[in-house]
């Protein structure tokens, strides 16, 4: 073990290897429920190459890898469950490149969203990417790996799909181009008009591969945003509603929240629509489109705008929005969880129904959030509980209804997104047999020794 | 444990370790040692995690506690509303090694030579004034205010050099204050940041007792760790004083004329002290400070007040180095930034930030480039006689 841990300290330097307890015990766990279990090594790499030296390590010694970012996903993907080399990649955070004319940028795969929205600020105020509402630490690599979603979403989809080139060090240690970047300087395509094989890597949480670079896109960064919220306490309109919005091809961003508290929001379903444009007749303009848009509902008296507080419009407005972690201390406890499955905008209703029933059968407190992706092709609607850590029983019932959750996602036709272990098994039993064999042979080709983030993504 | 009730209340969102606008870590411990281990949200799970005997006090533990520098960057922010008891979760948890008497050797060190001399510095309490030798400074003897310089600025050389400067500003502008000269003790701030809270309230009480006997009610600082130890928790121990940072009695005076500067033509960039900024909410004074003086030009760095970066000095650190050195020790880190604005002056108004990025300036071969000068310094060149007292290099 001592030989594994010199041979890391030679790769990436001794401070930045470690097998102390404090590390072991940290790097067991992520923020939210799933059971730790324990590293043998946590590793900082800072280039691309060490990390390839650090693969050829494992598969020399058939030694597990995890990689991880911010382990902001919560629903224990890095967690090592077999053990072995946590990569924590964060120490690579360069951002490479801007091309600013192909709205396109190359980030080292431990950048965070934080710091890319500071970076395009400063030097490229009218470029943005699309930032999802997970904590600033987050990063780029990890949440396109886990098709997160982000502020642009509703108007180009999952944040993998704006993916336009990756570097990634294969479990032979082969360090392979994805996309345009295969044989051009330039990073604008992922595939397209080539073979797409980001595939292979997007969404198999670090089972076939090391992320090391990513290209992202960029999108117009307009000089003014604002937020306007329908407020609706007819949930079985909310999906009609969406549809009537994303008709328009007007809002930035589409999210529904309903929640109990305060008590004035309880029984309501709040359509948030974020609006930009580069002056106040573009924004009026909008603004105009999507009153238009809801306005049947309001002469029919079952939504209207909800008048937001000057000083409730910097909560909405925030990127991330800081308030989203807020919610873990709900119960002065530090804990929340969510199962956020990709669904269809219609099982709106149902999807609301099961989290009341849920909160009230296992008396906790809750927090439902749709965020719409695409044109209304589908959301991620996300139950969240929030548990108090030094409660085992609050903990215990917050487990129990996210498994509810997940049985019910998959009565509803629903997919998960991030899925725990137990849901990966219950998605992969429930998969098309014959695209489980190709997700077999990809896997088994790429990661023969099965060294890559084991326990994830594993087809019997 | 103080504090025990909100560490398990961390979500370890990481919220903690940037700058208010995410540009880069904030942290200098994380940002130096790169584990989340290092950062605020994996000190408060590890601290519980100790707490409920999951891991033990171990010498990397103890690293991981003590390499904080209590510079309330995470305090800044942090989401949660327990974010102002951050830091004092971090110094509650060494509170609990020193009274376990596991702690690092250096801080054990740094505790023992203030229990037995009274000072870090092993020096004799007679050497204490010897940085006001010919100074004519007085004893304080029911003037307006005590000057209280502290151990950093009575013992060590270089901030000797600004705790006479700051005496030459406060003799022009005509300040009543005297000194305590060899009756002076340390207030103890670090000991306290360190854990050693029995300590700490000794040397309070002690501190208390001699500022009643000498009727002192006004206390200007040269230190700003004195200054908070003074400010914050000296009250709740019976010692209320109107304290002031030596800035805050300068600024005002000069906003009056008192002390008209000549022109000293340099580009500047000052650098906020933990404990006087985010501590303390004090961002302007040392401002007025420069930006009174012709021809100086001030530019912040791009962290700068509430999202400054620490030099690595504080909570002891100064004392123990346990952050230690290299490319990316705090200081080293600051003074990079610090040449990113083409300054030729590095302004502080602290002398335990003036030494540790004096030596970074050094370690960072970057002495040709930029000078460390303290606050009263730079005013002292700019005093209309500092031709003669200027020992500091910088020509007016």
């Amino acid at each position: 073990m001592k030989d594994i841990l010199n041979r890391l300290a030679e790769i990436v330097g001794e401070e930045h290897v470690s097998n102390q307890p404090e590390e072991i015990f940290y790097y067991a766990r992520d923020p939210g429920l799933m059971p730790p279990h324990n590293p043998d090594y946590v590793v900082l790499p800072r280039t691309s190459g060490q990390v390839q030296k650090i693969v050829l390590l494992a598969k020399e010694e058939k030694i597990p890898l995890v990689p991880m970012g911010a382990g902001m996903a919560l629903t224990g993907l890095i967690i090592p469950l077999k053990g072995g080399i946590v990569i924590d990649m964060k120490r690579m955070n360069r951002i490479l490149e801007v091309n600013e004319k192909a709205r396109y940028a190359i980030v080292e795969g431990g950048t965070s969203q934080g710091a890319l929205k500071a970076y395009l600020e400063k030097h490229y105020p009218r470029l943005r990417h699309s930032i999802p509402d997970a904590p600033a630490t987050a990063t780029i690599a990890a949440n396109v790996v886990i098709h997160g979603q982000g502020r642009l979403t509703q108007q180009y989809g999952f944040n993998s799909d704006m993916v336009s080139g990756l570097e990634v060090v294969l479990p032979s240690g082969k360090i392979c181009k994805i996309g345009s970047s295969s044989l051009s300087s330039a990073w604008f395509s992922k595939g397209a008009p080539l073979p797409d094989l980001s595939g292979l890597f997007l969404g198999w949480f670090g089972t076939t591969g090391i992320i090391t670079k990513v290209a992202l896109k960029l999108y117009p960064r307009k000089r003014f945003r604002d937020v306007d919220v329908f407020v609706t306490d007819s949930e079985e309109l909310v999906p009609e509603m969406v549809y009537e919005l994303t008709h328009t091809e007007m809002a930035e961003d589409i999210n529904v929240f309903s929640q109990p508290l305060p008590m004035i929001f309880k029984d309501n379903h709040h359509i948030t629509i974020f609006i930009t444009g580069d002056t106040d007749e573009e924004l009026e303009f909008k603004r105009k489109m999507i009153w238009g848009a809801l306005d049947p509902y309001i002469k029919s008296k079952d939504g209207g705008f909800m008048g937001v507080p000057p000083t409730m419009k910097p909560t909405f407005l925030d990127m991330p929005q800081r308030s989203v972690s807020r919610f873990a201390d709900v119960k002065k406890g530090g804990g929340f969880e969510y199962s956020g499955p990709i669904i269809l905008v219609e099982k709106y209703p149902q999807c609301t129904g099961k989290i009341r029933e849920l909160a009230s059968k296992y008396d906790l407190a809750y927090s439902a959030m749709a965020r719409i992706i695409g044109r209304g092709h589908c959301m991620m609607f996300g139950f969240a509980f929030t548990f108090n850590r030094s409660d085992p029983g609050m903990m215990e019932r917050t487990r129990k209804a996210l498994s509810e959750v997940s049985e019910f996602v998959l009565e509803m036709g629903g997919v998960f997104w991030k899925p725990t272990v137990d849901e990966q098994k219950m998605a992969l039993n429930k998969m098309d047999p014959n695209t489980l064999s190709i997700l077999r042979m990809i896997k088994e080709n790429l990661d023969p020794y099965g060294i890559m983030n084991p326990g994830n993504w594993e087809v019997a | 444990m103080k504090y025990e009730e909100i560490v398990h209340r961390c979500f370890r969102c990481g919220y903690c370790k940037f700058t208010g606008d995410y540009s880069t870590f904030n942290c200098p411990s994380y940002r130096k040692f790169g584990f989340d281990t290092y950062s605020p949200g994996g000190r408060m799970w590890l601290i519980r995690a100790w707490l409920a005997g999951e891991i033990e006090n171990t010498t990397r533990l103890q690293h991981i506690l003590f390499s904080c520098a209590t510079c309330a960057s995470c305090v800044e922010h942090c989401v949660f509303t327990f974010s102002d008891d951050l830091v004092n979760a971090f110094v509650a948890a060494r509170e609990e090694m020193v009274n376990g008497g596991i702690i690092p050797p250096r801080v054990r060190d740094y505790l023992k030579s203030i229990h037995i001399n009274g000072n870090p510095y092993r020096a004799p309490g007679e050497e204490r004034d010897k940085w006001a030798e010919r100074m004519s400074v007085l004893p304080y003897d029911g003037q307006e205010y005590l000057f209280y310089v502290g151990c950093v600025g009575s013992y060590d050389e270089r901030a000797q050099k600004i705790a006479r400067s700051v005496t030459d500003l406060l003799l022009n502008a005509g300040v009543s204050f005297g000194i305590l000269g060899k009756r002076e003790i340390c207030d103890g701030n670090e000991v306290r940041a360190l854990g050693e809270r029995g300590l700490f309230q000794s040397l309070a009480e002690q501190n208390i007792a001699l500022f009643r006997e000498l009727g002192i009610q006004r206390i200007i600082t040269l230190d700003p760790h004195a200054f908070n130890a003074f400010k914050n928790d000296y009250p709740e121990l019976g010692g209320h004083y109107q304290v002031f940072h030596y800035s805050q009695v300068l600024a005002p005076l000069l906003r009056g004329e008192a002390m008209p500067f000549r022109e000293l033509r340099a580009r500047v960039t000052y650098h906020d002290p933990c404990y006087l900024g985010r501590h303390n909410g004090e961002y302007t004074a040392p401002r007025i400070i420069l930006r009174s003086i012709p021809g100086l030009d001030l530019v912040e760095m791009e962290q700068s007040r509430e999202n400054a970066f620490c030099c690595g000095g504080g909570g002891g650190n100064f004392f123990t180095d346990i952050l230690g050195g290299g490319e990316e020790s705090p200081a080293r880190v600051r003074i990079r930034q610090a040449l990113d604005t083409g300054a030729e002056i590095l302004a502080v108004s602290c002398p335990q930030c003036a030494k540790m990025l004096d030596d970074a300036l050094k370690a960072e071969n970057a002495a040709e480039k930029m000078k460390v000068l303290d606050v009263s310094e730079i005013a002292s060149l700019a005093l209309p006689q500092s031709q003669d007292s200027c020992s500091n290099g910088l020509s007016p």
